[in-house]
């Protein structure tokens, strides 16, 4: 890998999707053999930049110039062979090939008419020894743990001569030892001389591995600085826009005098075999509990054993009175919500107009017998007009609202039934911040009237900011629960890593 | 089918969150368009009909097409539920078949067991719903409880039925008594204020249907099930009991179809509702229906289903394609729609 790192400059990009532009205009430069940390909030436009650089979008308005030379890629191969190669957040293994028959897909090496296994296999074991993978090139990847599929990604983009690599949140799934791995294998490819762009929310980790931070916000570049120069809060303040303290609403106290009352949801010793291991925690009415951990530490799939979405078994009792869900139906008629972290795939059908996605979780109220359409449409008015969904119309479908207004439809909709326990999952997940701030308040509202709410979110300043304890989980177990002061950063970066290094 | 109003408004695939603008506005102009294509597409094949042959523009002839309609109509309907759903139904030409030959060797026994031939037909009748009933109970509990596609379930029992049919028809032809059928005929050939019974079957049928799909909490869940199961799951919908009650549906209203075909011809062969399948899908979808499922209508289900009668007729006045190529016909459209239907995404 002795070939030289690319020197990379957008030139007023701008990307339009139908009448909206999600980036307005991005200048800026990437030096060669230098670790470039972009952060953003969700929907900040880093995504979409990134897929322009490595072919998979193409520009509606500028240019993308490498060392000075405009270019212009009709699709991801092209920006392969220019050495520009991205690793996305979802990997694309094909599980049933072999480690090598992956890391040559598209680009078999031949023999005449025929593969050449062998000559991809020792190809392929030198680029493995080279990311640190010990594992035979023709093991299927579907034997492989994310973090072993997370190095054949890297390797593979080795095996193309990558000169700029972009990494998007490649540490998500990984634990702290692997994380030092990668970063390792990031120092040494700095050294080759690639350019590194590194997409992640962990500031401690862009802290670690950067040499400059870039910001984007709202489609727009908004700073760059050297890592060493910046503290974290000010990164996440010019990621944020501005003060963290003005974007979540003030902590209203819950009623946490009559601890004789039952807990709205209270849950004892539950499991989901391969998931979690004997969680307990309850939550209060007017009380707002985050759940934090690292991707795949179980918390979604707890949250769906105690649904009735897996196998799962322990106590569950809702107002005091043991319950056993076997369906959201079910949970829905206990008066327990949920509000998937999947939107587009689980929250809301988006080929539907507005008033049937509002409706659906409590249609019998609609029905006498026959369905009440002019209710239906009222209905939609007053939740347009309570959780401030801004649409052009009344009619559109749902894939018609921004991610943002989206996402008020689903809370607006899993709130129809009138439940008394909500569990959130990933609430502000591909929301822009005015709407995030929206959303916040909106919470704080539910629960100061009384609603038990649980809150599932990767971002730990969302939970600092809006729960009033929150429940870390590691490795599918409940490892602890903070309040108060101890609700930091470190502290629940701790938690859910572990303080040994070894833990899984 | 490439412009992009177009892809606004007809919206099919999920459109990602960036595409505020998709149907920005309601239902367009393109979207009415499109609605009313297959309306507009029946009443210029009736033109054309009638300047081919002038036996076309007759009421005669008109009652005789709404009446060999009824049968593949009334089955139309329950395939819309099906195909709205994200389902299909391969199996309603053999299950009507062998539902027409159980309910003849029903009405046959029974008139001498009860003793009233009266009874034994309408008796006969009922059976035909139930067994409907049945036999989509049997498909929907293998559909949604043991998690098989439905293209395999109702594949096999596509060569199910239509094996047991031919089983106890012994190869040839199961027959009703001659009395019986005397009997029986007038739910076929009798009137009411002129309508042809089956003819206002249908339209009872077709009317049920939509407001079943419009204006019931079932009819809803059946749409959100076909345009996401998941999401639909995720909404407290009991995807299961939904599922399960729309092949039910789909299985009566073959029963229904079948208890006013029985006594046109009084027999029951292995040839019996043949390829019957192929036209009540092909009427679904000419009618506007997504194959994919989420959404279709009951009178865009009627009007297909009248425009491919309306086809076999011309071709049986005319001799501009031969008649046996009137399958041929059907199977051509339902490609061609599926086409245009996959190049609007």
């Amino acid at each position: 890998m002795s070939a030289p790192g690319l020197a990379i400059a957008f030139d007023g990009i701008v990307k339009r999707f139908g009448p909206v532009a999600v980036l307005h205009g991005v200048s800026f430069g990437l030096e060669p053999g230098k670790v470039y940390g972009l952060l953003g909030e969700n929907g900040a436009g880093k995504s979409t930049l990134m897929k322009i650089l490595a072919g998979y979008e193409s520009p509606s308005e500028g240019r993308v110039l490498i060392g000075g030379k405009p270019v212009a890629f009709a699709g991801s191969r092209d920006a392969e062979a220019q050495g520009i190669v991205l690793i996305h957040q979802e990997f694309n293994l094909a599980d049933d090939l072999s480690i090598a028959g992956n890391i040559f897909l598209g680009h078999e090496r031949r023999k005449g008419l025929f593969l050449d296994e062998a000559a991809m296999r020792a190809e392929a074991a030198a680029v493995l020894a080279q990311v640190g993978l010990e594992r035979p090139a023709d093991t299927p990847v579907r034997q492989l743990i994310v973090a072993e599929k997370q190095l054949v990604e890297i390797a593979k983009a080795l095996s193309r001569r990558a000169r700029l690599l972009i990494m998007d949140e490649p540490t998500a799934t990984l634990t702290p030892s692997e994380v030092a791995r990668l970063f390792g294998l990031i120092a040494r490819l700095r050294e080759d001389g690639v350019t590194i762009v590194y997409i992640s929310h962990k500031l401690d980790e862009v802290e670690r591995i950067t040499d400059e931070v870039v910001v984007m916000r709202d489609g727009r570049l908004v700073g760059r600085a050297p890592t060493a120069s910046l503290s974290r809060h000010a990164m996440a303040t010019m990621m944020v826009g501005r003060e963290i303290a003005d974007l979540f609403p003030a902590k209203a106290p819950f009623d946490a005098e009559a601890p004789d009352a039952p807990a709205a949801l209270a849950v004892a010793g539950f499991t989901v075999p391969g998931w979690a291991q004997d969680v307990s925690f309850a939550v209060r009415p007017g009380e707002i509990l985050g759940f934090a951990g690292l991707v795949g530490a179980g918390r979604t799939e707890l949250f769906e054993g105690i649904l009735g979405l897996r196998p799962g078994a322990g106590d569950v009792r809702l107002g005091g009175r043991p319950v056993a869900l076997r369906s959201i139906a079910e949970a829905t008629r206990q008066g327990l919500s949920y509000l998937s972290e999947d939107r587009k795939g689980k929250g809301l059908h988006v080929d539907f107009p507005l008033a049937p996605n509002l409706t659906l979780m409590a249609l019998e109220r609609y029905a006498r017998p026959l369905l009440d359409h002019g209710a239906e449409r009222a209905a939609l008015v007053r939740a347009v007009e309570a959780f401030g969904i801004r649409t052009g119309s009344l009619s559109v479908r749902a894939a018609a609202l921004s991610g943002g207004n989206q996402q008020k439809l689903a809370l607006a909709k899993v709130l129809h039934p009138e439940p008394r326990v909500l569990v959130l999952d990933e609430p502000t997940r591909g929301v822009d911040v005015g709407a995030k701030r929206e959303i916040y308040f909106l919470i704080a509202e539910l629960a100061r009237k009384g609603l038990a709410v649980v809150v599932i979110s990767s971002e730990l300043i969302e939970l600092i900011g809006l729960a009033h304890r929150v429940a870390v989980m590691r490795a599918g177990r409940l490892v602890a629960t903070v309040e108060g002061a101890e609700m930091t950063e470190e502290t629940m970066i701790a938690h859910a890593t572990g303080t040994r290094h070894d833990a899984a | 089918m490439t412009q992009p109003e177009t892809r606004a408004a007809a919206g099919h695939d999920g459109a990602p969150d960036v595409e505020p603008g998709r149907g920005a506005s309601g239902p367009s102009a393109v979207e009415h368009l499109s609605r009313l294509g297959p309306l507009i597409g029946l009443i210029v094949l009736c033109a054309i009909g009638a300047g081919l042959n002038s036996d076309f523009a007759t009421l005669d002839n008109a009652l005789n097409v709404l009446t060999r309609t009824a049968f593949i109509g009334i089955i139309a309907v329950g395939m819309c539920f099906v195909i709205i759903l994200g389902g299909i139904d391969l199996s309603v030409g053999s299950m009507a078949a062998l539902i027409a030959g159980c309910v003849i060797m029903f009405i046959n026994w029974a008139a001498g067991a009860l003793g009233s031939p009266l009874l034994a037909v309408v008796a006969g009748t009922g059976l035909a719903v139930v067994l409907g009933a049945v036999f989509g109970l049997a498909q929907g509990v293998l559909i949604a409880k043991g998690r098989i596609e439905p293209f395999i379930v109702t594949l096999g029992t596509l060569g199910i039925y239509r094996a047991y049919l031919t089983y106890f028809a012994d190869g040839g032809a199961l027959t009703l008594e001659n009395a019986l059928s005397d009997l029986y005929a007038p739910v076929y050939y009798g009137h009411l204020f002129g309508v042809p019974l089956p003819v206002l079957a249908f339209l009872v049928v077709a009317i049920i249907g939509a407001v079943i799909l419009n204006k019931t909490a079932y009819g809803r869940h059946v749409q959100a099930i076909g345009s996401n199961e998941t999401v639909a799951r995720y909404a407290a919908v009991d995807v299961e009991r939904v599922k399960i009650l729309t092949y039910m549906l789909m299985g009566v209203c073959v029963g229904i179809a079948t208890l006013f075909y029985v006594p046109r011809l009084g027999s029951a062969s292995p040839t019996t509702g043949l390829l019957w399948e192929l036209e009540a899908i092909a009427a679904v979808i000419v009618g506007g229906a997504a194959l994919k499922g989420g959404h279709g209508s009951i009178a865009g289900t009627v009007i297909g289903a009248i425009l491919l009668s309306v086809i076999s007729n011309i071709l049986n006045l005319t001799s501009l394609i031969s008649v046996y190529l009137n399958a041929a016909v059907q199977g051509f459209v339902i490609i061609i729609v599926a086409f245009m239907q996959k190049g609007r995404r």
